[in-house]
């Protein structure tokens, strides 16, 4: 089990270190250099010959590398050319906010995919599976912009139960809860839609499958009530999958969050790398690839590692 | 409308080594599955609207009415009107003729460049196929989107820069499960033969493994024209796609998104309702190939 756990934390090294690489070429293949971003496009040449100097942009390119890399290991992502914040500030200020939205959707997305796939397993082929499988083809064919769209429409704008989402206090001291709770209600509620027609299409055939095994008839033969045979003998085999879909979904769940934080106009970590991008504020940009990249090689690593942890049938090598 | 359920996979084992052109038990478990059906109808009526559309419904789509903006729909305009007041039925037919050909684009590269990709990676083994690999775990923890968007606002978005863009990052995953059928198929004992015979690697490439490993290229293709087609809406939502005058989807939803607090439901509703369509479409038919083509596929599309 250690040797497993070693190496699998040995393995995600590397493909971090790809993904810095990667982050770094993408920016310094933008055209321009920094400096007449910074300094202005009249910039003399000697000002920008001290500015190369002063920030290492005349070495070659992996020592720049290599510097950048040990700033980022200490925490300094940088500052943003045109906030007058560093970028780690910034972003102190944004994860939090989207990790409250995507976390507390992740959390309820699973609840209801779960008990949704296991009650149309339970019920397969009956009318009721067939409206809930419509369903999840339904909302897993939206667009997340445009759920969004309609989420304001009528929750919003027809029966004014939330209000159409943006911050519950703008740079004010803290709000009660559930003024909080009733600005981000709308973003979470489209987020959970989404999520869970995925998850519980796929809930629904992993418990299908389960159903029919033999256990399961031994297990009602000897009479379980309908209740442990489906939560204590069904659910424990099917449920696993799914503890990994969370470390996959994680660059899916950002994409789907910037969506959601542009139509709502929530100022997390989508709203921030937005823009950043429109302004062409690179050091920004950079660090939220990065962050998202870390976030996701973290994410697998822990499910994989969950993963041989609860299931005992898996071999790990 | 109801929606038959997933079927269930065929029962049975791998199907045995055909060429494509002798698959028709695949085809006709294929066509007697009622979600083919609707799928096939729901793109093929999207398509015949699109572009079909406009040679019947002859409003322009182009020409702004400073006097007759935001009106809802009418025997005139049948979808109302925008905030330049023109006609949004006409919009919706010609912003659906780039988006879908975009879409199809973007999503027949991506298969492309995966499928390649995927039977090298699997043929070649070794310390070769050790790397690629190594290469699709690194791109598959770059957030993917925000790259999109960071391209998109370097140079100036264009349909084929869009195209191009999203089928660099999207083939990913197509290559992963083409790369694990060419890891079963070539231990099997016709490609041995071929090998035997003097056939090098291009060859048995592409004459005897890429017909087998046809199947899960189409199940993977279909899904991929569908993410193309929502990315491409999203990216024009966001600003970053195809760039005005000409109408898609995405851009118009973007458009009428800022009008929602003026009740303009015709412009926010109809545009969205299409992307939906094409998607279902898409997913029904994918569902229904992997069902036919692949009993041992399945949610291929995490």
């Amino acid at each position: 089990m250690l040797k497993y756990v070693l190496s699998r934390l040995l393995q995600a090294i590397p493909t971090m270190i790809g993904v810095t690489m990667i982050s770094f070429l993408i920016i310094h293949l933008v055209p321009g250099s920094p400096v007449y971003t910074m300094l202005g496009p009249k910039a003399s040449k000697h000002l920008v010959a001290l500015f190369n100097a002063e920030y290492g942009l005349n070495l070659p390119l992996p020592i720049q590398y290599v510097r950048w890399l040990g700033q980022v290991l200490q925490g300094n992502l940088g500052i943003s050319y045109f906030q007058n914040q560093t970028v780690a500030q910034l972003i102190s200020v944004a994860l939090p906010r989207t990790l409250a939205i995507i976390g507390i959707g992740v959390v309820v997305a699973h609840i209801i995919s779960i008990a949704m796939g296991t009650y149309q397993a339970w019920r397969v082929n009956k009318w009721d599976d067939h409206a809930l499988t419509s369903f999840s083809y339904f909302f897993y064919s939206m667009p997340t912009f445009w759920l969004g769209l309609v989420m304001i429409m009528i929750f919003s704008f027809y029966l004014s139960w939330f209000p159409p989402g943006g911050l519950a206090n703008p740079g004010q001291p803290p709000v009660g809860f559930t003024v909080w709770i009733s600005h981000i209600a709308l973003p979470i509620i489209t987020l959970v839609l989404l999520i869970v027609a995925g998850w519980g299409r796929y809930m629904r055939t992993a418990m299908t499958e389960t159903l029919v095994q033999d256990y399961i008839r031994t297990a009602r033969a000897k009479g379980l009530s309908e209740w442990v045979v489906l939560f204590k003998h069904g659910l424990r085999n099917s449920v696993l999958p799914l503890i990994t879909f969370v470390g996959f979904s994680i660059p899916g769940l950002f994409a789907g969050n910037l969506f959601i934080e542009e139509v709502f106009n929530y100022p997390g970590m989508g709203l921030l790398t937005y823009n950043a991008v429109i302004n062409h504020d690179y050091p920004i940009v950079l660090a939220t690839v990065l962050i998202v990249g870390a976030l996701t090689v973290a994410g697998n690593l822990i499910a994989d590692l969950l993963y041989a942890f609860v299931d005992p049938r898996v071999q790990y090598t | 409308m109801a929606v038959a359920p997933v079927p269930e996979p065929i029962a049975g084992g791998p199907s045995a080594p055909t060429a494509p052109y002798r698959l028709s038990r695949e085809w006709r478990s294929f066509w007697s599955n009622p979600l083919a059906i609707a799928g096939v109808s729901m793109l093929g009526f999207l398509v015949l609207f699109s572009f079909v559309g406009p040679m019947i419904y002859h409003t322009s789509p182009e020409t702004p009415n400073l006097l007759d903006t935001f009106a809802a729909p009418t025997a005139g305009h049948l979808l109302g009107t925008d905030a330049l007041g023109r006609d949004e039925l006409a919009r919706l037919m010609l912003g659906g003729q780039l988006s879908l050909e975009v879409g199809f684009a973007a999503g027949f590269l991506t298969v492309v460049l995966g499928t390649l990709y995927g039977l090298i990676s699997g043929l070649a083994g070794g310390w070769l196929d050790a790397i690629l690999m190594r290469i699709v775990d690194i791109l598959f923890a770059l957030p993917g989107l925000y790259i999109l968007l960071l391209v998109d606002s370097i140079f100036s978005p264009s349909a084929l820069l869009l195209v191009a863009v999203i089928s660099l990052l999207g083939w990913l995953g197509t290559a992963r499960l083409v790369r694990a059928e060419v890891l079963t198929l070539k231990r099997r004992e016709f490609v041995q033969a071929a090998r035997s015979l003097g056939s090098g690697n291009w060859r048995i490439m592409l004459r005897h493994l890429l017909p087998n490993v046809m199947g899960v290229v189409m199940v993977t293709a279909t899904f991929a024209v569908g993410t193309a087609i929502l990315t491409v809406a999203g990216l024009s939502f966001l600003g970053l796609g195809l760039p005005p005058p000409t109408p898609n989807w995405g851009g118009m939803l973007s458009d009428g998104s800022n009008y929602i607090f003026q009740n303009a439901w015709w412009l926010i509703y109809p545009p969205g309702l299409a992307i939906v369509a094409v998607e279902l479409g898409v997913n029904f038919i994918g569902d229904a190939l992997r069902a036919a083509f692949d009993p041992r596929l399945r949610e291929g599309r995490a």
